[in-house]
């Protein structure tokens, strides 16, 4: 019983992060009719934005300490960040220390206008071509990003820490009557989980309760009729990519204290985000939603030992299997809609 | 001739005239020059231009004409490289019967798989597909070791049961793939003052099988049945409506292009007999996507050039270091070389993927029939006369 | 036609020179009169560098490439010598291999065994290599290794830490510097034993590949050996980036030791995942919860930030060693480069030394002559103590280090100090020892 409470737990988790990417993937297919292989990399973006953040924040002046010496032996030089020297080493300390939230701050700027120059720059001159078209050329921006991203950062991963306070996990077991250690979680993940909720949440009440958000659903609907009716959809779009951008980005922020971010983690991704889209149904965003959390848990029980030792295995295919199901069963995925993309 | 009329025949000529001498073409530059780095023509990556041309050419016979993208289709090849190495350790090393069986059995694979995922259409007909060679990938690397070698890949070994020949030669080593005698890896190399040219059965094999395979390409695209698959790709609906069932084509179509990436797939074992497990992950799969709309879907040469570009850059650009820069820009002086290396070093060597990157994304921009499309611009400019003409029957069906 | 200068006489010519070509061309087949594949003739010899450039190992391959650049300078007489100066072979004199200059190629092996032996094709068939070097995993040195093999040229293994490389897939063209699985198994287990008790059981969490697997089975031996008990074993997928959902069951299952056999991205991405459960911090059983990495890499722990405090693992050199080779080394390496060299630098500085020396001690380049000058070579002054390459199945036998990740780093380099430096004779095997059985190294190739 603990175990699969535990490992429900994980897929919510797991399920969070399918979920923010498929949502601005699915952001973007609804929108523009476009599908943006590069999406990956805006979340791969978005962690580096951490990265970047926390280094700003370090950034350092050396002194040389005659007293130390570093591995050739000469004097060591010791560093001494400008945040601490000048707001004082505690003021300084939690300033470096809470990098990734507040790199949440400063990474929506970013990616908006990151998303705004891929629309403007590039994507705006994709929508009448054909798929396969967006799809390598966006294939091709995600490997240039990457690559810029390589050349910059290495290709290591590089740890980028959660706040002192979210380290170390929360014993979800002693309160729900099981012994002590039966069910723990760390409690960054469950930050996570909250975080994904409350964008997700945020993204829906956007399109559903404001009149830009009315206008860019009946521009979903009926591109045609809504530029009849004299609206500048196409200014629009281009918001909502910058928002589908940003979103990516801040699912990519969040994520940098669970992995270490290096800079292929957005192909990582990249195809699990599309099978998870696919399966949800094309241009769906509640489909999006359901079917990142639903991947997530499936994933999550399958790596289960008990299930591994009747199918071993099973783990490192079942999220292509249940796509192949779904598919199979339900033409259009989850919660797709007719004639999207069956051409 | 051939069954070709004349522009179909005078095509495969030329493509038969440049596999024929490619190994002149692609070494243009002397051997002990600054420029040598460019030159392609040793054995490895001529095969490797081959069969990635089959590999794409058979490609495109589903996509091309049926407007069905594959994301899977390196499954195909990956088995058929399995098979192959199979077929050495277990029966000969005869290449024959290993590229037979190679073919054979990505042709059953790709019937499994065609049969399911052709139920869907569109993007739900990539993701499945892609489904099954990612499931298949996934597999190899792992629970399926004992058929695959997993991580290291399915090599042979000294004490392979072969049942026609010997399990080690009399030195004491692993015998080579060869096609009756004529050993893959035999190679001659010409030198002429200070060019040098490798002759290598390996590649010669390759490229006879290639000119084999575009035949029959050309003859499938101009066949009633090509016409039945463009059908499909143009107006399924219409398609329907006229008593017509598409599946069988689609199928059909789909398990041909299973067959000549089981054809590629064999070759690269014959040439080089290990089979790796990465041969099938996506990023392959996706690969001779990239080929194949580089070149110019639906065209028949166009993947040909596309998987060359590709493969090309991969072997070539790949190798250049900063000592090979510094090399080049020797002549000038100091701080300029320095400058023109730290300029020119984000882009070669292990920056070639930004190179491809960039390449691509200038190609589907300014060429969106591919390269073919660029060559036709190219010779339009040289035939102001009747650019009307040129266009109407070379143009290019754009991918869909 | 005048402008034309295809001209009878013209093409006469033109023929007469083409025939001239013809007539007198050297020609290299695969049994022709060479002695060998890719006998140097000119002034200078090539080595080809094949390690990753891009992908998930790219820091590594960089490296490399660095100790393979200070090998190559050092070799040619540059430099300050660096450890050719401490080696114990003075055969090398400083002036490229037995007076060929030393030039190199380098290429991209992707961490794929694919795109790997393709480079090294290419090296061997364009360029001309003698010999192939480098890469960061066993899959990738397995498959170079057998095409060396197939080709006739010599290879030596960079960072490949399975047992299969000197075991199953053995090759009498392939060398191995770099320690193993099963090494590292015998030389953590006492350590573990002393720190940890010889009560305790393990939960084991292995990559799902060749390397993971020998891994996997070596650390179970010799644990076992010692009185731990194993509870579980379970694969994790190469693909998988979170290990949540392979984390969170083993507070629950008894163990109070967790072993990760990951490598690379997998090891960071694994190790940051079990510290984030706060397995650290639990008690289980009445004692504290350990976490094991068998084997440690200093870049990859990098990666994986604070979370290597106080963890286990082993490694094959690091460069706070105090003996004059690794300070020599350490030294030139880090004046030239302006950081210390990681292990993977280290054993393909040395494996090209190595190629070197035993070159010039045989007297030709000959694959066979070279592999009989390496075979049953005793060493010392390579910074792992004395080492013997056995003949038996072309691996080094050294010292290996077992280390921890250090409390208090100084610098970003200052990550791991050596617990122990365990002593050859213990981590020593028989050729015929059950995990490394099923091969044999057949006869030396040299091609041609």
């Amino acid at each position: 019983m603990d175990a699969i409470i535990l490992q429900i737990l994980n897929g919510l988790d797991k399920g969070s992060a399918y979920a923010l990417i498929a949502l601005g993937l699915t952001l973007i297919f609804g929108t523009l009719g476009v599908v943006n292989f590069a999406h990956g990399a805006l979340f791969m973006i978005g962690a580096f934005c951490a990265v970047t953040l926390s280094r700003i924040l370090n950034l350092s002046y050396e002194t040389i300490d005659p007293n130390k010496t570093d591995f050739l032996g000469n004097p060591a030089k010791v560093k001494t960040t400008y945040v601490e020297d000048w707001l004082g080493p505690e003021m300084g300390g939690a300033i470096i220390d809470w990098a990734v939230p507040l790199a949440i701050l400063f990474s929506i700027p970013v990616m908006i206008a990151i998303g705004f120059i891929m629309e403007r720059g590039l994507i705006k001159h994709f929508y009448k071509r054909p798929h396969a078209d967006q799809i390598l050329v966006t294939f091709g921006l995600a490997i240039v990003l990457q690559e810029i991203i390589k050349y910059f950062y290495g290709a290591n991963p590089i740890p980028t820490g959660a706040p002192e306070v979210f380290r170390g996990s929360f014993d979800f077991g002693v309160m729900l009557g099981f012994d002590p250690n039966a069910i723990i979680y760390p409690y960054w993940r469950l930050v996570y989980f909250a975080f994904a909720a409350v964008i997700i949440g945020g993204v829906f009440a956007f399109l559903q309760f404001t009149t830009f958000g009315m206008v860019v659903r009946a521009g979903m609907a009926d591109r045609e009729t809504v530029q009849l009716l004299g609206i500048n959809i196409d200014k629009r779009f281009t918001i909502m990519f910058g928002i589908a951008a940003a979103v990516a980005g801040l699912a990519g922020v969040m994520y940098a204290p669970i992995n270490s971010p290096n800079y292929h983690m957005g192909m990582d991704f990249l195809v699990l985000s599309f099978v998870v889209v696919v399966v949800g149904g094309m241009g769906s965003l509640p489909g999006a939603v359901l079917a990142g959390f639903l991947l997530g848990v499936l994933e999550s029980f399958a790596s289960m030992n008990e299930i591994k030792s009747i199918l071993p295995g099973i783990d490192q295919i079942i999220i292509y299997l249940v796509a192949i199901i779904i598919l199979l069963t339900r033409p259009r995925g989850l919660m797709g809609r007719k004639g999207v993309m069956e051409e | 001739m051939l069954g070709l009329n004349k522009r179909d025949f005078s095509l495969l000529l030329i493509v038969a005239v440049l596999a024929l001498c490619a190994p002149f073409i692609l070494n243009p530059f002397p051997a002990d020059s600054a420029m040598a780095q460019f030159n392609a023509g040793y054995p490895d990556l001529m095969q490797r231009f081959a069969i990635y041309g089959i590999f794409a050419i058979g490609f495109n016979i589903l996509f091309g004409l049926t407007g069905y993208l594959s994301f899977g289709h390196a499954a195909f090849l990956g088995v058929g490289s399995y098979s192959a190495v199979w077929m050495f350790k277990l029966l000969s090393m005869n290449v024959i019967p290993a590229i037979l069986l190679s073919v054979v059995v990505a042709g059953l694979f790709s019937l499994l798989i065609g049969f399911i995922s052709l139920r869907r259409s569109g993007i739900y007909f990539s993701i499945l597909t892609l489904a099954f060679a990612q499931m298949s990938f996934n597999l190899a690397y792992s629970v399926l070791t004992p058929i695959t070698n997993g991580e290291t890949g399915l090599q042979l070994t000294l004490d392979d049961p072969r049942i026609l020949g010997v399990s080690r030669t009399e030195d004491g080593s692993i015998p080579v793939t060869n096609l009756f005698g004529i050993e893959m890896r035999e190679f001659t190399t010409l030198n002429f003052g200070n060019w040098s040219f490798d002759i290598s059965a390996g590649y010669y094999l390759c490229a006879v099988l290639m000119l084999l395979s575009f035949y029959i390409a050309i003859r499938i695209f101009r066949s009633p049945f090509g016409m039945m698959l463009r059908a499909i790709k143009s107006n399924n609906t219409r398609m329907t409506y006229t008593g017509l069932n598409a599946r069988p084509y689609a199928l059909a179509a789909f398990v041909i292009s299973g067959m000549y990436a089981g054809l590629a797939g064999g070759l690269l074992a014959s040439m080089d007999p290990l089979a790796g497990a990465e041969r099938m992950q996506w990023t392959a799969s996706g690969e001779v996507v990239l080929m194949t709309i580089l070149g110019g879907a639906g065209t028949l040469i166009g993947p040909v050039l596309g998987a060359g570009f590709i493969k090309y850059f991969e072997n070539i650009f790949s190798k250049i270091n900063d000592g090979v820069l510094h090399s080049w820009f020797s002549f000038m002086p100091d701080g300029i070389e320095n400058l023109m290396v730290t300029l020119v070093h984000p882009f070669v060597g292990k920056g070639w993927h930004l190179t491809l990157g960039l390449l691509f994304m200038l190609v589907v921009i300014f060429l969106p029939g591919g390269l073919v499309e660029g060559g036709q611009r190219i010779a339009r400019l040289f035939r102001r006369k009747k650019p009307d003409d040129a266009k109407k029957s070379t143009q290019s069906t754009p991918a869909e | 036609m005048s402008k034309s200068n295809l001209t009878r006489r013209g093409l006469i010519k033109t023929s007469a020179i083409a025939g001239a070509g013809v007539a007198l061309p050297t020609i290299f087949t695969a049994s022709s009169a060479a002695a060998f594949t890719n006998e140097p003739t000119g002034g200078s010899v090539t080595l080809g560098f094949n390690v990753p450039q891009t992908g998930p190992y790219a820091d590594e391959g960089a490296d490399e490439l660095r100790a393979y650049e200070l090998a190559v300078e050092h070799l040619n007489g540059g430099g300050d010598g660096g450890m050719m100066n401490t080696f114990s072979s003075k055969a090398l004199q400083g002036n490229g291999i037995m007076g060929k200059k030393v030039e190199y190629v380098t290429g991209d092996t992707q961490t794929k065994s694919d795109a790997a032996r393709a480079s090294a094709k290419s090296m061997i068939e364009k360029d001309s290599a003698i010999m192939i070097t480098g890469g960061s995993s066993s899959g990738v040195a397995v498959a170079v290794q057998g095409l060396c093999q197939e080709a006739g040229v010599i290879f030596m293994a960079g960072l490949t830490h399975s047992n299969d490389t000197t075991g199953k897939d053995k090759k009498a063209n392939g060398f191995r510097h770099f320690f193993n699985a099963y090494m590292s198994g015998a030389a953590l287990a006492p350590v573990l034993q002393s720190l940890y008790g010889s009560d305790r059981k393990a939960y084991h969490l292995t990559a799902d590949y060749t390397w993971g697997w020998t891994q996997e089975e070596s650390i179970v031996a010799s644990t076992e050996s010692l009185g731990w008990e194993t509870v579980n074993t379970v694969k994790t997928p190469l693909a998988a980036t979170d290990f949540s959902s392979y984390i969170a069951p083993v507070l629950n299952s008894g163990a109070d030791v967790l072993v990760l056999n990951h490598y690379g991205g997998n090891m960071v991405n694994s190790l940051t995942n079990a510290v984030q459960f706060g397995l650290r911090d639990k008690q289980v059983n009445g004692k504290n919860f350990e976490i094991v990495v068998p084997l440690y890499s200093r870049l990859m722990a990098r990666g994986a930030g604070e979370n290597v405090k106080g963890i286990h693992g082993s490694t094959n050199w690091h460069w706070s060693l105090q003996d004059d080779a690794s300070k020599a080394f350490v030294k030139s390496f880090g004046e030239k480069y302006g950081f210390p060299p990681s292990q993977a630098a280290h054993t393909c500085y040395v494996q090209t030394l190595l190629y070197a020396d035993a070159v010039t001690r045989a007297g030709s380049f000959n694959p066979c002559a070279v592999a009989e000058a390496l075979e049953g070579f005793e060493f010392d002054g390579m910074g792992n103590g004395k080492t013997l390459y056995r003949a038996e199945d072309h691996q080094c036998f050294k010292d290996v280090l077992v280390v921890r990740g250090k409390e208090n780093p100084t610098s970003e380099f200052d990550l791991l100090e050596v617990v122990e430096v365990t002593p050859a004779a213990q981590v020593t095997y028989e050729p015929d020892h059950p995990m490394f059985a099923g091969g044999e190294l057949g006869a030396c190739n040299p091609g041609a």
